[in-house]
């Protein structure tokens, strides 16, 4: 979910300066390439860095993390959330599975309508089906605690932002931080302050979740017409009442995006946070992980998509309703009714029929059997062409690019970026690449470094291809959108460790399982991302083409993709920073580079250094690629439009 | 006319709001009522640990704090100290999933009271114990670590001498791999754990160059592979470990560990040293006495013994029941735990 938006100001000019020649620029590119291709013919080898620096900053960080010790001004927050937690989880269990479901689909009822308050009744019984009714409960109190806290922090921090603009530019590199920085890099440090269990495991996930309801608040003040905000002001309106009666309520719709980009996000990080002993679903996927119970995992997953799929829907139809005409009293006076009524007799139910009090055994259907009958006659008929195709992807494209990165010397490779940042953007972003670049060989982890870049590289191009291809698709056909969106929907929000174990099985531990794990998680933002903008074109466009003969692939290659073109490099974009975000996982199933230094640093104490530098390196590539591929996309990125 | 609409729907969210508020109240009232009564059913998931009044010895006030570190083999030892303490002190238990450092972490905070099966670690022990005193070595556990070099053991059948590592040069051809190039590929792995194997490979002067799978997970599952489809391998690996059980191996024999040889970590050329697992508590914990404190002084068992519960807890048994088909077969074992509390 991590959604970088830089220099939202200086849009409107360049989006009507036109891109450069095509060709000259490409010409250009190649160029750089060819020579970059001699250099490392002559020079390979050589200032490589291959036997490493001594990183004066690797071993700063090092001494800080040992001499850290438990701190005492924390506990207080950590008192408050501990009740919080504690209280939640009372009240689900007081309720018990009826009196939850009752009280859940009542507040999708009054929120979203009756079709997300079915929804709400089924995803909720599927937990009980799944065998995992209380874990998903704990994991729902603490996305619950964790959202509200990126409200009550990210929506005054997001006005402060849409209002400032010297404010955002100071906010957002720290929000680019929170938000590419692998949560393997200071979770050991966030227990230092809020101990094990769940403060610990709520801090970090509102580190990771606060950004997107702090920028699309923002975002949404900023999109407010000024039409509208001027016309206050002639009426003699104050800047607060600006504020209070114009800018925020026109905005609402866009802050409603941010908040459901924070609860997946959240969702998301409360499964990793199980490794410092946060309850709920996460430890059921890592306890599956470490029998290696492929369906165990997989069963566990689900509950968590189910969950995701549940909030994402029923938030999207609350912020939708918003703009519709407001219904008629009778007809709220029946959903009144029936959510009042819904809660009464999940509440009552137990009290009536005892048998029903607890959740019954016997309609528990754990998928995990099945699961694990089918994966031995999967990993026999898919193995001999999944091996043949790590092989021949690692032979030619992988190893290649890798040594082109790794053995050019280190400030060979650095210009080369240089003027490629330069030659897409401008002197800035050249400065910016450059000085990245640098500050990887500052941390002492150039060789890491340039291992990560060759597979983020890859697994960017092959998100690109895949979003292009079903994203065209999806854009242009309803019925198609309808099959793949709950797939992508899957891809996104399943934690990485559930497929961890399945990649492992098919591809060995290699680099390119890991970036097959990032294009699982990448490709479906992208996807969206396409499709959203195939979809958009104008019809009449489309209709003009047709009727001047052009056939179904010219409609695509000719009017569709060069229109949408803007909205396409924003997924490259958005699909370069998701595979960022798996740098780390890549780390656990054979990738090696940055992200096992981080996994390191996670597990050993006398590596917390390298791991903490690592975690940096990982940022400093993704501010990297993020500034090179908005500058190649040239235009005003609308963050995360990604659902 | 577009202020106008924004206008009523931002009343009617805060009067839905409000409502939400009110709705959430009265459904906190009912099941206050509703919950006194079912509780008379005994249908309400409230705590269940209550230890009660049953035993003699004072457990302690607050539950035992376990550290659970994510490998199977300690779960077992988790799993029968737990359900011991349960069931035969009537103590109250509290379990954390916790990596080993953050673990460690807990002796100072308070918030973790014993490991059972710590692998080494001595910067953190020279921190913690040696240093800022929370913290007690145990002595052992009973289990024997290993850490080496292994192969599947049909390799072993088909090449008796691939066991001594003066012979992997010859063998270095079948170990190629995509990954590793022209040379052979011994896989690393789990970083939870010290490896010397870059610079034994170096030092041995052979002809191969370590890969790293990056988590146990990864290790496991490249042996499973190596073993059903009869695929090359060469890993760092360890035991005890319930994989062992399902997929045999075989261990490469590497020059014998002598003390101190290991003291440079750039000039190792030997074996790893075997490792006496051991476990460590809070020390405030240990100093309280109490019948808890002495099971876990006096928790012991062999590395067969912990094998049983963990491929018992990986074919898909509780914990509870894995550890009580084990402390029911062996009552001597548990009584010698439980004694001069």
């Amino acid at each position: 979910m991590a959604t970088l938006t830089a220099e939202p100001q200086l849009e409107p000019q360049r989006r009507i300066v036109p891109p450069p020649k095509k060709s000259r620029l490409g010409w250009q590119l190649l160029g750089v390439l060819v020579t970059w291709v001699v250099l490392w013919r002559v020079f390979g080898g050589q200032w490589t860095l291959e036997s490493g620096v001594p990183s004066t900053i690797q071993d700063w960080l090092q001494s800080f993390v040992s001499n850290l010790g438990i701190v005492s001004f924390t506990q207080p927050i950590i008192a408050v959330l501990n009740a919080l937690y504690n209280g939640g989880v009372w009240l689900t269990q007081q309720l018990g599975w009826t009196g939850m479901i009752g009280l859940c689909s009542a507040l999708a009822l009054i929120v979203a309508g009756w079709r997300m308050a079915l929804l709400t009744i089924v995803g909720m019984l599927s937990f009980g089906v799944l065998g995992l009714w209380e874990p998903s409960m704990e994991t729902l109190v603490l996305v619950a605690i964790t959202v509200l806290l990126a409200i009550l922090i990210g929506i005054p921090l997001g006005i402060a932002c849409g209002l400032s603009t010297r404010f955002e530019r100071f906010l957002m590199p720290v929000l680019d931080t929170l938000q590419i920085m692998p949560s393997f890099a200071y979770l050991p440090i966030v227990t230092l302050f809020f101990l094990i269990g769940p403060p610990s495991g709520i801090v970090a996930s509102l580190i990771y979740a606060v950004p997107p309801t702090i920028r699309l608040t923002s975002v949404g003040i900023r999109q407010v017409a000024s039409a509208s905000v001027e016309a206050a002001e002639s009426l003699g309106a104050t800047s607060r009442q600006v504020l209070r009666d114009v800018q925020l309520p026109m905005s609402r719709r866009t802050r409603v995006v941010g908040i459901n980009q924070t609860v997946m996000a959240a969702l998301s990080m409360i499964t990793i946070a199980a490794l410092v002993a946060t309850p709920g679903l996460g430890q059921s996927v890592l306890g599956s992980l470490q029998i290696l119970d492929i369906g165990g995992a997989l069963n566990s997953g689900l509950a968590i998509v189910v969950m995701a799929i549940v909030l994402d829907r029923v938030i999207s139809a609350a912020s939708n309703r918003a703009g519709e005409i407001a219904p008629s009293k009778r007809s709220r006076y029946t959903v009144w009714a029936v959510a009042a009524a819904l809660i009464v007799a999940g509440v009552i139910l137990p009290v009536i029929v005892p048998s029903s009090a607890k959740w019954n055994a016997a309609w528990t259907h754990s998928i995990a059997d099945s699961v694990n009958s089918a994966t031995p006659w999967l990993k026999d008929h898919l193995y001999p062409f999944t091996t043949a195709m790590t092989e021949w992807i690692t032979v030619w494209v992988i190893n290649p690019l890798e040594s082109l990165l790794t053995d050019t010397p280190w400030f060979m490779v650095i210009a080369v970026w240089a003027v490629l940042a330069l030659l897409v953007g401008k002197y800035r972003t050249a400065i910016t690449v450059g000085l990245c670049l640098i500050g990887c060989v500052l941390l002492g982890l150039w060789p890491d470094s340039m291992v990560t870049l060759t597979q983020v590289i890859i697994a960017a191009a092959f998100t690109m291809v895949l979003g292009l291809l079903i994203g065209t698709w999806i854009g242009r056909s309803q019925t198609a959108d309808r099959v793949w969106r709950p797939i992508l929907d899957a891809g996104q929000v399943m934690p990485p460790f559930v497929y961890l174990v399945p990649c492992l099985a098919l591809f060995g531990p290699t680099r390119f399982t890991a970036i097959v794990a990032a294009i699982i998680y990448a490709a479906p933002a992208a996807i969206k991302i396409v499709g959203e903008g195939i979809s958009t074109v104008p019809t009449n466009t489309i209709e003009a083409s047709r009727s001047a003969g052009a056939t179904s692939t010219q409609e695509i290659l000719k009017v569709q993709i060069p229109m949408a073109r803007p909205i396409i490099m924003v997924a490259l974009n958005q699909g370069v920073i998701y595979v960022m975000a798996m740098v780390v996982v890549g780390g656990l199933v054979g990738g090696g580079g940055l992200g096992y230094d981080v996994v390191k640093g996670f597990s050993q104490e006398r590596f917390a250094g390298i791991g903490l530098a690592a975690g940096i390196a990982i940022v400093l590539l993704g501010v990297m690629l993020d500034r090179i591929s908005q500058s190649a996309g040239r235009v005003r990125r609308t963050s995360s439009d990604v659902r | 006319m577009v202020r106008v609409e924004k206008g009523t729907s931002v009343v009617n969210t805060r009067r839905k709001f409000a409502a939400v508020g009110v709705v959430a109240a009265a459904a906190l009232m009912l099941s206050a009522c509703a919950g006194s009564a079912s509780n008379g059913g005994g249908s309400s998931a409230a705590p269940s640990t209550s230890g009660g009044g049953a035993s003699t010895a004072a457990c302690p006030a607050t539950p035992v704090q376990i550290a659970e570190n994510p490998w199977v083999g300690y779960s077992a030892d988790v799993a029968v100290v737990d359900y011991v303490l349960r069931t035969k002190l009537n103590c109250q238990t509290k379990i954390s999933k916790v990596d080993e450092q953050v673990s460690w972490q807990g002796f100072a905070s308070g918030q973790i009271d014993v490991i059972l099966e710590n692998w080494g670690h001595e910067d953190l022990a020279k921190k913690y114990i040696t240093d800022q005193k929370v913290a007690t070595d145990l002595g052992t556990d009973g289990n024997q670590g290993v850490i080496g070099w292994y192969v599947p053991k049909w390799m072993a059948d088909k090449y008796p001498d691939i066991t001594d590592w003066n012979n992997l040069n010859k063998y270095a051809d079948l170990f190629k791999t995509a990954e590793s190039g022209d040379k052979g590929q011994l896989l690393d792995g789990d970083p939870s754990y010290v490896t010397n194997d870059e610079a034994l490979v170096k030092n041995l002067k052979l002809n191969y160059v370590v890969k790293y799978a990056g988590s146990e997970a990864g290790l496991i599952t490249a042996l499973q592979t190596a073993t059903e489809k009869k695929t090359p391998l060469l890993m760092y690996f360890y035991e005890p470990q319930w994989a062992l059980a399902k997929y045999p191996v075989a261990q490469v024999k590497l020059p014998a560990y002598t003390a101190g040889c290991d003291a440079d970590a750039k000039a190792v050329a030997c074996d790893y040293p075997p490792y006496a697992l051991n476990k460590v508590a809070r020390t405030a914990f240990i100093d309280a006495g109490g019948p808890a404190a002495n099971l876990i002084k006096n928790f012991q068992w062999t590395n067969d013994d912990q094998n049983q519960v963990a491929a018992a807890i990986q074919g898909g048994a509780t914990y509870d029941d894995a550890a009580k088909a084990w402390v029911d077969a062996n009552p001597d074992k548990v009584a010698a735990w439980t004694a001069g509390g």
